[in-house]
């Protein structure tokens, strides 16, 4: 690892400032993407600002029909938290399957989505659930906030500060693991909303990240049931090849994994 | 470079480090408590988990910084003198390790799963929760049993203090 200075910020502001007064800063949050990175000497900020320790980062609501996440909230704490079981059961699925055990005691929420690694699990769950991005200057839908590989709406120096999620009908997430490093393969998170909409997302499928699925929505809109995807085809063009699985390889698993999403949804 | 204060194995040491130093490297370089190990040093083998504030934690992807204010407790701290704690004891009834070089890494993991399981451990469960542990020798049989095996001593234990 490069030099670099550590700074822990006890609030939003404090961060904000710290990192206004650095030349090339990174945010650090549960730390379990940036410093392997880091390690690798593929990323050397200057500064690293730590927002693990500030308060008001922390914690989960729910308030009506909507659950709020605080962005650094770690996995663990929202797999565990009995107002996510209870709104959003999919939620703590996908989270207790994330990473490993000790993974899961440091990474956070808002870590994954502001990363927007194109395997990661959370990107799904924002985009299938219709969420919403808070941070520290606007709100942003999860619609307009991932723009492809390892890059979001976020500006320059901007804090995620929570994600609400509307509390869906029905939700469910399955993802086919890599037997190796545990990253997914393909996942897809299927919700269906109170008002009826249906929204599915595929993480790990596609070149430019997490995407919809226009055509596994509109025939689980006409009939929610796995069946109801049988006849559905998936393109392979836009999706990644690799030495793990072809094209069209992800296209089929797409499919699967959102029947047994919707076949797991509650 | 900062100091770093943090408590390890119930000691309060304060330690000077370089910003960039691991939380492994404070505590093998500067401490030498060289029972955590660095395996992998991806964060995918577990060689170097240790408690932090009571959560297993691989300590090579922690920043030193990041542990200022924590407790940390390392495969050094666990025994109590000449005792060994019942995890380290199931290990070595049931033969549990080959090389060793995963052991400390695994003993705290197990220990921490069978905290937040308490006695509801089964095979499947323990095979789940050790994935972030990767052993070379021994092909995980004989770890899965000796984990089964300290829930139960440990349980034990707990009800007799």
């Amino acid at each position: 690892m490069y030099q670099t200075t550590y700074h822990r910020a006890s609030s939003v502001d404090e961060a904000v400032s710290l990192f206004g007064k650095s030349s090339e800063a990174k945010f650090l949050a549960g730390g379990q993407t940036l410093l392997p990175v880091m390690k690798q000497r593929l990323a050397a900020p200057s500064d690293v600002i730590d927002l693990g320790k500030i308060k008001e980062l922390q914690g989960v609501e729910l308030s009506g029909d909507v659950l709020t996440i605080k962005a650094a909230t770690t996995y663990y704490d929202i797999m565990t938290n009995a107002d996510v079981k209870k709104a959003i059961p999919a939620i703590a699925y996908l989270t207790s399957v994330l990473g490993d055990p000790a993974v899961r005691y440091r990474g956070t929420i808002g870590g994954s989505i502001a990363n927007n690694d194109p395997a990661a699990d959370f990107p799904a769950a924002l985009l299938a659930l219709g969420a919403t991005v808070k941070t520290n200057k606007r709100s942003i839908s999860a619609d307009d906030f991932f723009k492809g590989l390892f890059t979001t709406a976020l500006e320059d120096g901007e804090i995620i500060t929570a994600v609400s999620f509307p509390v869906p009908a029905k939700a469910g997430y399955e993802k086919m693991r890599h037997p190796a490093s545990r990253f997914a393969l393909t996942g897809v998170f299927v919700a269906q909303t109170k008002s009826g909409e249906v929204r599915v997302a595929a993480t790990g499928a596609s070149q430019s990240g997490v995407m919809r699925v226009p055509a596994i929505e509109a025939a689980l809109k006409a009939n929610w049931s796995p069946s109801a995807i049988d006849n559905v085809t998936i393109s392979a063009s836009g999706l990644l090849a690799d030495i793990h699985g072809t094209a069209e390889y992800r296209a089929n698993l797409v499919k699967v994994m959102a029947q047994r999403a919707v076949a797991a949804a509650r | 470079m900062s100091k770093v204060n943090l408590t390890v194995n119930g000691k309060a040491v304060a330690v000077d480090v370089e910003d960039r130093t691991l939380l492994v490297q404070l505590l093998r370089d500067h401490l030498n408590l060289t029972g955590t190990h660095v395996g992998c040093d991806t964060s995918q083998c577990g060689a170097c988990v240790v408690h932090m504030d009571g959560r297993a934690v691989k300590s090579c992807t922690m920043l030193a910084g990041q542990a200022d204010g924590a407790s940390i407790t390392t495969i050094e701290g666990i025994a109590k003198g000449d005792e060994l704690h019942p995890m380290q004891a199931a290990f070595r009834d049931n033969h549990g390790l080959q090389c060793g070089y995963c052991t400390p890494g695994m003993i705290m993991s197990a220990i921490d799963i069978v905290q937040r399981h308490g006695g509801q451990l089964d095979e499947a469960t323990v095979r789940h929760e050790l994935e972030g542990n990767i052993c070379r020798c021994t092909g995980y049989h004989n770890i899965v049993k000796a984990v089964l095996d300290a829930a139960g001593r440990m349980k034990v234990a707990q009800a007799a203090e």
